[in-house]
Order: structure tokens, then sequence, then C-alpha cells
């Protein structure tokens, strides 16, 4: 046997042994589908790339061992866990530290046994199914050479007792040890954390049992290892992270000084120690070891004083002040304080003899800081934004100064243009990247939004770009960026190609973008790889890099293209002959009490705080997570809670100044299906005189899945749900545009011009956030007063985010409905350009950016669904239909062509 | 059987040098490897060393007669591509039990001739087990890098029909060797593991790693305690390293190896590096020398040669070995089962 054998060892590519004097161990967690949202959606996406960043900021964190779970009813876990391992296999610096196989599913288990070449952890096995399946399992665990945790759990359930626990371990240890053979400093017991202070009594020995049971197991199993997930112990204390990050250190120092060696943790919910307010420790550690029979209640009262308390006080705050000055600039630029800015950088100009040495030195070490942080997942988006504007403050600051001497310019490390797409005019993913690119001392020529290629391509050769960045939000904007990228090729451009935004994707990027354009072309999807991708491309030798992109995009493409799992269409024919079929002889069809169009001019925007889903609002920050959950997330909370703080604030002053303007179309019509997909209305125009009283007709053309659905799944269009013509049935449908945009330009670039990108990101992302909580508003007031079809609806905000209402507001461009053209019909229909002023671009984006418009279908049958791929045969349907050419109607219907 | 594990205890053992280098003086042709019984075999044979067993078991019986003269203790049997993973090159899958049991028996013969001849010196036969040509923890594609071209379950169901075929032929202890990819070790084992319980028997196992350049790593990419880690939960008779590098370049792994392990350790290093021409030049003398280092330190219990070693490398080794007490191990087998 190995010299290493009183101790657990594990390997990935380097070993860990966990000796007596080893500190404790600490479990990476994040890459766990059950405890991250956010990995878990990567895994769904299959979005592995990003997935494996996940477990890199793991191990760079300090994990020493890396928890994989993939158990989740929606995932083929054992594939899941295969290809995440081997992908970790490839990547040197994750594949490190060993990896701990986490599952509650042995088939997966062994999945992820087969595949990792060092010595892992099992995470767990148990007598729950008896000690048959126990032993089989244990002796498999031995032979592909893995420790393992003994979960305290047997064929009655879990140790929940002190008695409990030792029985359990007890037997364990000793079917493990005398009949498997297994090495017992193999064996990490896990004797169950449990939440602590629940108020339930049986629950009060929780901490202390813990404790005395890894105490007796440290004692009595020889060579036995104990582990544990610690947060699990402060889950009554959610939202309080004061109280929890207490709690969880409290817990840990104890358990650690009762023998558990090594457990899963997040650094992030962790408070230090010896750090923890007297006071609340004293709390705490009466609940942990049931100290007082009131232990509860004081904690729980304790706890609302030090709710959502600062944890600085006002002099630590300014402590920093006192510090040199490097440090006092670096500390500004990490925290994003722009107080004393402007005196520190006028103190470090003096010392040096250069203004320019200012940026180049001192500024540049604090971005430095900033960057690592940010790389290294300790700093979040908005924070980096932040200290964008302290930097941007000090450079304005610095300028004339520079200017006054002649050779004074600063040096950047590149130069890159970013614009959004002719006919688009979302810029917030553009301007974030444009900013984490500024921060990290790249030139960036921002061209705005709605910039034709002549401009992109014209302007790239004048300012000599060294990187071309294209961003849009809307689906037409896939196809301009794919003009751009030939017109760029016509040229003989050799300038990179960065794309990004919401619609835009690697499978997209790598099928219709890189093939046209043999320079480098790569797809970014968050702010913080731009700042590496544009690093590598910049690098002088660059070549084995472009390579492998190159490489990367056409195999991705290749693979793509093959797709085995083609799916298989009906005939728009066959799609119609499956609609969704509502019985329009009982249904129930209420006439609107208001037909016609109503404007709404100055609508008091403060009536829409109630109505805002703030959930994509962190999305637009990449922060995820749900609203409000977010803001206690273990990872991502403290930053969620101050941006919502700012945007609060932000919201306030919009209110309270009426800084934006919000208006209002819409209309209800008489209408009926006709051919099955249209919707024709009843219209009567505003500009025909009483006396030629004759009806405008004016038609919805509406598309159909046409995927082959499983038997008694309709094929759905929105047509369906509006009665047919030939019923003889008068049914009815609506349609409206709400903007919230007003003024959002003109305060953006007020802030631009103050440096404050940050408030100019924020004020974009809230009047976005507005528009929708309007467009909610008003199908609400749509539905009760106007329409009235429901007369007695109450619901909540979180109700009205989940569509709970009846009926339904699609919007052209999303998915039931993702023909663009149809806002033209809406905008005929309603006026809109004359009533409330929002345009149409030549892509049919709304200007100003911040406007939703769409259709009411009022029947409480009609929900959403997803179009999904259309065939062939229904473009040209539908090119008949809309009087355009086949052509055309590709290009509009472009992203929901299935491939043939 | 386990006379192996007594003699390992009073001397150092002797391994013995290349087979493919002194194949390669006999000149083979593509009709010779062929021999009578695939003359008519639909591909190229030529180059397929294993095969030889079958069609020149003569020449693979003076090998080994010439490395048990030079005074090796154990010779390895012809099989280091003897999987089916590794026939497939030639399409000789189905032949893959008849290559190792042949093998096996051609080695057992002359290592019992030796034996019998002199009793106070008891020679041994190793079932070679090479790595296959395919790596279970690395992707052959740059661009995939999830992909395998091999799995765990497929190499083990390939080795288990070697291991069977070995121990059928007589071999005395197995040795899993030139790994590159622990997880192809790892999957070795297993199969080893599973027939040993099967049979109910129990078999000496050495296991011997390769550290492919001077990062100090296996080609997977593991450390030199990783690497250890990873297969010391099969008690194992030896661990030790072999082949790419030559016996100066190895030490410090093996100085690092023998510090950490209470298995008996083993060495069989390739005749120095490579010349410009792939020919490696280290003359038996030269590397008697570095081996003698070895020895001083007291790191082997096992040494042989790989790549470019003759019966003269070996000879000149067994000459240094018998002066030098074998490496001391600790045996903890308190807690072995």
């Amino acid at each position: 046997m190995s010299k290493q054998n009183k101790y657990l060892t594990l390997s990935g590519l380097e070993p860990l042994v966990v000796t007596p004097e080893s500190n404790f161990i600490n479990v990476g967690e994040r890459t766990n589908v059950t405890g991250s949202r956010k990995f878990l959606r990567l895994i769904k996406e299959e979005k592995y790339n990003e997935a494996l960043e996940v477990a890199r900021h793991q191990v760079d964190g300090g994990a020493q061992i890396l928890d994989v779970n993939m158990d989740e009813g929606m995932l083929d876990g054992k594939y899941a866990m295969t290809t995440f391992l081997n992908l970790i296999a490839s990547e040197p610096d994750i594949a490190r530290i060993p990896i701990m196989i986490d599952s509650s599913k042995w088939e997966i288990i062994e999945a992820g046994l087969q595949v990792v070449q060092g010595k892992s952890v099992v995470n767990s096995i148990s007598l729950k199914e008896g000690e048959a399946e126990f032993i089989r399992q244990a002796k498999l665990v031995k032979r592909y050479g893995a420790a393992v945790i003994v979960m305290a759990f047997d064929e009655d359930g879990q140790a929940d007792t002190l008695d409990r626990r030792i029985e359990i371990c007890k037997r364990s240890y000793n079917i493990l040890v005398e009949v498997v053979n297994f090495p017992p400093q193999d064996i990490i017991f896990d004797p169950n954390i449990f939440p602590v202070a629940t108020g339930m009594d049986e629950h009060r020995l929780n901490a202390l049992d813990f404790f005395k049971a890894t105490k007796w197991i440290r004692e009595n199993l020889p060579y036995a290892n104990v582990s544990g997930g610690v947060s699990n112990v402060s889950f009554s204390f959610r939202g309080n992270d004061v109280v929890r990050e207490a709690i969880n250190a409290a817990f840990l120092y104890h358990a650690i000084q009762h023998g558990m060696n090594l457990g899963i943790v997040n650094p992030a919910m962790l408070e230090v120690y010896d750090e923890i307010d007297k006071d609340l420790l004293e709390h705490v550690e009466d609940v942990l070891f049931d100290r007082r029979d009131d232990a509860t209640e004081r904690l729980l009262d304790f706890a609302e004083t030090v709710k959502g308390q600062k944890r600085e006080s006002a002099e630590q705050i300014l402590e920093w002040r006192n510090d040199e000055l490097q440090d006092r600039i670096t500390h500004a630029l990490v925290k994003g304080i722009d107080a004393f800015i402007i005196e520190d950088v006028e103190e470090a100009r003096l010392a040096v003899t250069k203004p320019i040495e200012v940026i180049e030195g001192h500024l540049m070490i604090g971005m430095n800081v900033v960057g690592d942080l940010f790389g290294s997942g300790k700093m979040f988006l908005p924070q980096v934004v932040k200290s964008a504007r302290v930097m941007k403050k000090a450079v304005a600051y610095l300028q004339p100064f520079i200017e006054a001497e002649k050779d004074g310019k600063q040096e950047f490390a590149g130069k890159i243009l970013m614009a959004t797409v002719k006919g688009d005019v979302h810029d917030i993913g553009k301007n974030i990247v444009s900013v984490v690119l500024g921060c990290n001392n790249y030139e960036i020529v921002d061209l705005g939004v709605m910039v034709p290629p002549e401009r992109i391509i014209e302007t790239a050769i004048k300012e000599n770009v060294d990187i071309i960045g294209l961003s849009g939000l809307i689906t037409p904007s896939l196809d301009e960026m794919t003009f751009v990228s030939k017109e760029m090729e016509k040229k003989n451009l050799n300038i990179p190609l960065i794309i990004g935004g919401a619609t835009t994707s690697r499978a997209h990027t790598s099928v219709k973008i890189a093939p046209n354009y043999s320079s480098t072309v790569v797809h970014i999807n968050d702010a913080s790889r731009a700042v590496t991708v544009v690093g590598n491309l910049l690098q002088k030798d660059n070549k084995v890099f472009k390579e492998q992109i190159r490489d990367e995009y056409d195999a991705f493409r290749e693979q793509f293209l093959k797709r085995g799992k083609k799916k298989e269409f009906l005939s728009i024919e066959e799609a119609r002959q499956n609609k969704f079929k509502i019985d329009w002889n009982s249904t129930e069809i209420i006439k609107p009490k208001q037909l016609g169009v109503q404007i709404i001019d100055d609508f008091d925007i403060r009536t829409l705080e109630n109505y805002i889903d703030w959930s994509p609002f962190f999305r637009s920050w990449d922060l995820h997570g749900k609203y409000p959950e977010i803001l206690s997330d273990n990872l991502v909370g403290k930053q969620a809670s101050e941006l919502f703080k700012d945007a609060q604030e932000l919201l306030k002053r919009i209110f309270n100044e009426k800084l934006l303007k919000a208006k209002a179309v819409f209309g209800l019509f008489p209408a009926n299906s006709i051919n099955d997909d249209d919707i024709e209305i009843k219209h009567s125009s505003v500009s025909l005189s009483a006396v030629e009283d004759k009806e405008e007709k004016i038609k919805f053309l509406t598309l159909r899945q046409q995927s082959k659905k499983a038997e008694g799944k309709p094929n759905i269009a929105l047509a369906d749900f509006i009665a047919p013509k030939e019923t003889g049935i008068q049914d009815y449908v609506g349609c409206f545009c709400v903007s919230t945009g007003f003024g959002t330009e003109t305060l953006a670039k007020g802030f631009e011009k103050n440096h404050d990108d940050y408030n100019a990101i924020m004020i974009k992302a809230l009047a976005d956030r507005l528009a929708e909580a309007f467009a909610e508003y008003l199908h609400k007031e749509v539905r009760t007063k106007h329409w009235s079809y429901v007369s007695n609806e109450n619901l909540t905000n979180e109700e009205l985010i989940n569509e709970s209402y009846k009926g339904i507001r699609p919007a052209p461009g999303y998915p039931a409905c993702p023909d663009h053209l149809e806002k033209k019909t809406i905008w005929q229909l309603l006026n809109v350009y004359e009533s409330i002023g929002v345009e149409l671009t030549e892509s049919l984006a709304m200007w100003p950016a911040a406007s939703v418009s769409g259709y009411y279908f009022g029947n409480q049958e009609a929900r959403y669904f997803g179009l999904g791929k259309i065939t062939e045969d229904q473009v040209k349907d539908y090119a008949n239909r809309r009087k355009i050419s086949v052509d055309e109607a590709n290009k509009w219907l472009n992203p929901n062509l299935a491939e043939t | 059987m386990s006379d192996i594990k007594l003699e390992i205890q009073k001397r150092i053992l002797v391994l013995d040098g290349a087979m493919g280098t002194m194949l390669q003086a006999y000149k083979f042709t593509e009709e010779d490897y062929r021999g009578e019984r695939f003359k008519a075999y639909p591909s190229s044979l030529k180059g397929n060393n294993d095969l030889l067993s079958l069609t020149q078991p003569e020449a693979i019986a003076e090998v080994h007669r010439k490395y048990f003269e030079a005074g090796a203790d154990i010779v390895e049997t012809n099989t280091f591509s003897g999987t089916s993973i590794a026939m497939a090159d030639y399409k000789m899958e189905d032949l893959v039990y008849e290559l190792n049991y042949e093998s096996a028996k051609i080695a057992k013969q002359v290592a019992d001739e030796f034996t019998k001849a002199n009793s106070a010196q008891p020679r041994f036969v190793a079932g070679s087990i090479g790595p296959t040509n395919k790596t279970a923890s690395l992707s052959p594609d740059v661009n995939k890098p999830e992909y395998r071209a091999i799995t765990f379950d497929e190499l083990r169901i390939a080795y288990k029909e070697q291991v069977e075929a070995l121990i059928d032929g007589g071999v005395d202890v197995l040795l899993v060797e030139t790994i590159f990819d622990t997880l192809n070790a790892k999957a070795a084992l297993f199969a080893i593991e599973q027939v040993k319980e099967e049979r109910q028997i129990d078999i000496p196992i050495m296991v011997s790693g390769t550290i492919t350049d001077a990062s100090g790593r296996t080609l997977s990419g593991q450390t030199v305690e990783a690497f250890l880690t990873s297969i010391s939960h099969i008690p194992l008779l030896s661990v030790g390293f072999n082949c790419a590098l030559g016996a100066e370049q190895l030490k410090p792994y093996l100085q690092r190896l023998s510090n950490e392990t209470d298995f008996f350790t083993s060495a069989h290093p390739n005749a120095g590096l490579p010349n410009a021409f792939g020919e490696y030049d280290q003359s038996p003398k030269q590397m008697q020398q570095l081996i003698e280092d070895y020895l001083q330190d007291g790191l082997i219990n096992i040494i042989g040669g790989c790549c470019g070693t003759t019966p003269a490398h070996i000879n000149a080794i067994a000459e240094v070995a018998k002066n030098y007490k074998p490496r001391n191990v600790v045996c903890s087998s308190a807690v072995e089962n």
C-alpha cells in the first residue's frame, strides 16, 4: 500500500493530501445544477464553455475539490456529467483539482467515475436502499479508485439525532472496512447539517448534535473524515445576510473544532469568525449550542435589528483615506467611489513629470486590479461600470493638462469600433461592452445606433481600428450583420469582427457570418469575455488564437449543420387541418365596451412602479436570477441589492422630476379569421366622412406552427383564437403601442457628458422596464375596463409577470409572431406615429427603443406559444398573402426558416 | 505463483530490455511476418510484432533466452499491443486471445528452462499490457475537447480479454506499462480486479507510468504524485516508470515516487534519449553508471530497460544490481486487505 494511506489522498492533475495539519478543505459548489440557477441554465442550453468558466472561477477562488452535480429532471444527467467532466479534463487549470462526482443516481455517478483519471470523491452512497446495494456500490467505488461520502441515512431514513447519526455511521463504517475492505481514510461521513432556529423544538439540537456526531466519528472511526454542506444550517435566515453569514461562520468554526475536515462552503456567504459582532455571535452561539430555552426567539429579535445593516461604519468607510496615494486611487476605482478622485488625481499629477503618467501609472494599476477581480469573478458587471465612471472622471480631469503638453498623448492598447447595426436601436449591451473595454485601456470609437454598413467600413479604414464590434437585439439585425460581414470582405478588410447582442448566437455567427469573412469572426456573449477575446486578438502573435477560433467555428458549423435532430414538418395544409380548435358555439365572446382607437398622451408614469418586472433588469446587467430572490442570492445578491438601490434612486428622480414621458395608443376592433391564418379587421377609417361610411379592411397575417406535434397537440397560429368568418359569429381583436422612451436619449447623453456611463445605461434599462410595465398595465386596463371581458380580476404583480391573466398580448418580433412586418399593419391601423410619435426604423425596430407594441386576444383559450421553424410552402403562401416576393419574405422570416 | 513476492524482498530484480530493438535485428520481411498461416491475409502485417509470437515463435523464444542469459529475472511477454483495440490496426481483433496465450506460453517455457537449470535464481514472466493506441481522457480532436475516441468500458472489455489470456498462458505477474493516460490504466486495473474476483485468484500487478517530457507529467497531465494517487487503490506489487526518458532524466521522478509510495518501485528507462535519427546510442557502460546512481540512492526494487536497450545493457545492469541491496520498503500491510 502507499505511504499516503493514513490520509485521505485525492488527485486531479495534482494530488490533494488531507492531513491533520491541513486546513479545512473547501469544496467548490457552484458547478451544481441543484444549487446554482445560472449553472443549470448554462447546462440546459448546452453552453458548456460558460459552464467551464463557472468551474474556473471556483478553482481561481480557492476551491480545492470541485463538486459537479447534474441532477435535474429535464437533463440527461449521464450525458451532461460525462460531457462536462470530459471538457474539464481538457482544461488543465481546472482539472488540477480533484472532482467530487455528486448525484443521487448511481448510474450518473458511475458515468462520472468512468471519465476521470484522477482519484475523485463519490457524493454519495448510503444504507438507504439496504446493505446489499450499499456494498455493491462501495465495491465499485473502490474498484474505480475513488473516495466516498457516506450519508448518515439508512433504511429507516435520515439520521436526525445524535444516536441515529452514531448508529448509522458506525454501521456503515464497519461494513465498508470489514466487508468491502474499503480503505478507512477514503471514507468521508456526512452526518447531515440541518437548519437551526427554525422555531421547532425538535430542531433545537440540530447544530449541537452535528458537532457531537462529528467528534464521535473522528474519535471512534479511525481515519474517517467528516464533511457537510454548511449553508444549510442558516436556511431559516434567508434574506438576512448579516445573520446568515454569522451563523455559517460560527457553525463552520465550531464544526472544524469538532473535527469536520472538509465541506461545501460558499465563501460569499461567510463572515470571518473573528469579525462577527460580539452580541450577534453570542446570540448565534446560544442557538448553535442550545444554551437557552429562548435562544431562537432572542436571535430572531436580534436579527431584526441587524437586517440590512451595513457592516461598515462611517469611520471605517473613510479610513482608507489615510492610505498611500496609489492605494487610495485603487480603492476608489475598485469600490467605484468618485468623491475624492479629482483631489487624488491632482495629487498624483503634481508628483509625476508628465500628466499622462497618472493615467498610465496610477490609474492603470487600479484598473488592472479591477480587471483581475472581474476576470476572477470577484467583481460584478455593475461594479465595473461604476469603476469606469471613476476612471472617466479622472481622465477627463487630466485631459486639459495632457493636451497642454505637446507630445502628451495617451497610449491605448488598441482601437475598437463599436456599432449597433442599421435598423436597430438597442445599445445597452453594446454600451456595457464599450465601457468594460474602455476600462481596459482600449480606445472606443462608438458609432452609436442604426449605423449603415458604409459608415462602419469607412470609419474602420479611416480610424485604422483594430477590431470591429457589431451589436443588435432584434432578429432582422442578424441579417444586417451577415450583410456587413460580406461588405467587409468585398472591401478586403482584415480587421477581426466581434458579434454580440441578445439574439446573436455562436450558431448564427458560425453558420451565417464566419463563412463570409476571411478575417477572424468571434461571437461574444458577455462583457467579461470581451476583454479576454479582444486581448487575445490584439496580441502580437495572435495567429494561433485566430486559427483556433476559425477552426472552432468551422467545427461548430459543421456539427450544427449535421445535427441529427432534424425535425419533421407538416405541410402548411396539413398544419391547418390540425389547427387549435375552439368550440365557437360555446365559447364566450364579449364585445368590447369601447370599440375604436384611443390615445393616452401624458400618462402619470408613477402608476407603473408596481407593474415593473425586475428580473430582466438584472439580466441586462449580467446578473442572473429571479427578483426578489436575486437580492439575497449567495453569489450576486450583494451586487444585485446595490444595483437595485441605485435603480430605485434614479427611478425616484424619473418620477419626481418627470424625466420620462409615457404615451400609448390602442384600439379594439370587430374581427374574424379568414382563410385559416388571416385576421380581417373592420375598421372605420378616421379620415372618412360619415357619408362615405364604408369600412376599410385591414388584415393581420399570422404564421402557423409546422413542426410535427405529438398526437392530440395542435399546430397553432394566432388566427385560431379568433372566430372564423364562416361561423357567422362576430369576434374582436385589439392592438397597441406604448412607449416610455421619450426623454431617455437626452438624459443618457447628459449622463455620458458627465462621464457617467453607469447612469446612462441605467436610464435606458429602466426605460425598457417601464415600457414593459406600461404594456402590462395597459393590458390590465383593457381586460377590465375598455374591453371589459373580465370584471373581477385581482392579480398580484407576480401573477401578472407569470401571465396568469385571461387573454394574451403577443408582440410582433417575438416567438408567437416573429414577423416584424406586422408592426407596419399596427402602425397603419392605430396611426401610431401620428398619435404618439413612435417611429419604425427600416428594420422595423421601434424608436424610441423603450417601446412595446402588440395585439390583444381576449378569448379565454388564447395562449402564448412559439412559432418554431416553418417550411418553404408556408413562406410562399405568406409572400402571396403579404404581396411581397418570396425573397423578401425569406429575408423577414429568416430566423424561423427550417433548414432544408 | 507468488514466489516473486518473496524474491523481491531478497534482492533487486532485473527486468529484461527492449523486445522491438532485438526483433529489428532479424530484419523480418512481410513474408516472415505472415508465415504460412497468414500468407493470404488481406492487409499488410509487417510491423505487427506481437504476431511474431505465432509466425516466428522461435525468434521470440530466442530473445527471451538472451535476456535471461544476460541476467534478467523477469522477461516481458511479446504482447505490448495485444488488445483488440491495438490489433484493430491489422484487423486482427479475433486473434487477441491466441496471441496473448501463445506469447505467455513461449516466455513461460523459456523461464522454466532457466529456473530448472538454476533453482537459486527463479525466473519470472510478466504479462505485458500496453496502453493501446487510444486515450480515454484526451480528445484526439482539438476542436471537440469533449470527444473521446474510446470509452472506459471499451478499454475494460479489451483489457479483460488480454488479461485472461495472459493468465491462462501462465504469466507470473501482470505489467500494466507505458501508461501515458492514467484513465486507460485504471480501466486495465479494473479489468484485472474483475478477473481476480471471478476466478478467485490473486496475481501480482506491476504498474509503470510514462513521464513524457521535462514537464514531469504524464501525457494526460498528471504529476508523479497525482499519478501515484490515482492507481494506488489496487494492491500493487510495484509502481514505477518506463520509456520516453533515459535513466538520467527519469531519476528525479523516481526519487519522488520512491519517497511517496510503500509499494515496491520499478524503472525501465530507455537507453538515453534518441539521437537525430531516432536511434538510441547510450552504451551499456554509460547506462550502467546511471543505474548505479539509482542503486546507491536506494530508489529501486526492479530495474530493466526499455527502448534501445539490449541484452548487453541488461547484462551491465544485472552486474551492478547484484552489488546493492533493494530499496527498503516499510511494510504497512496492516491496513491492506
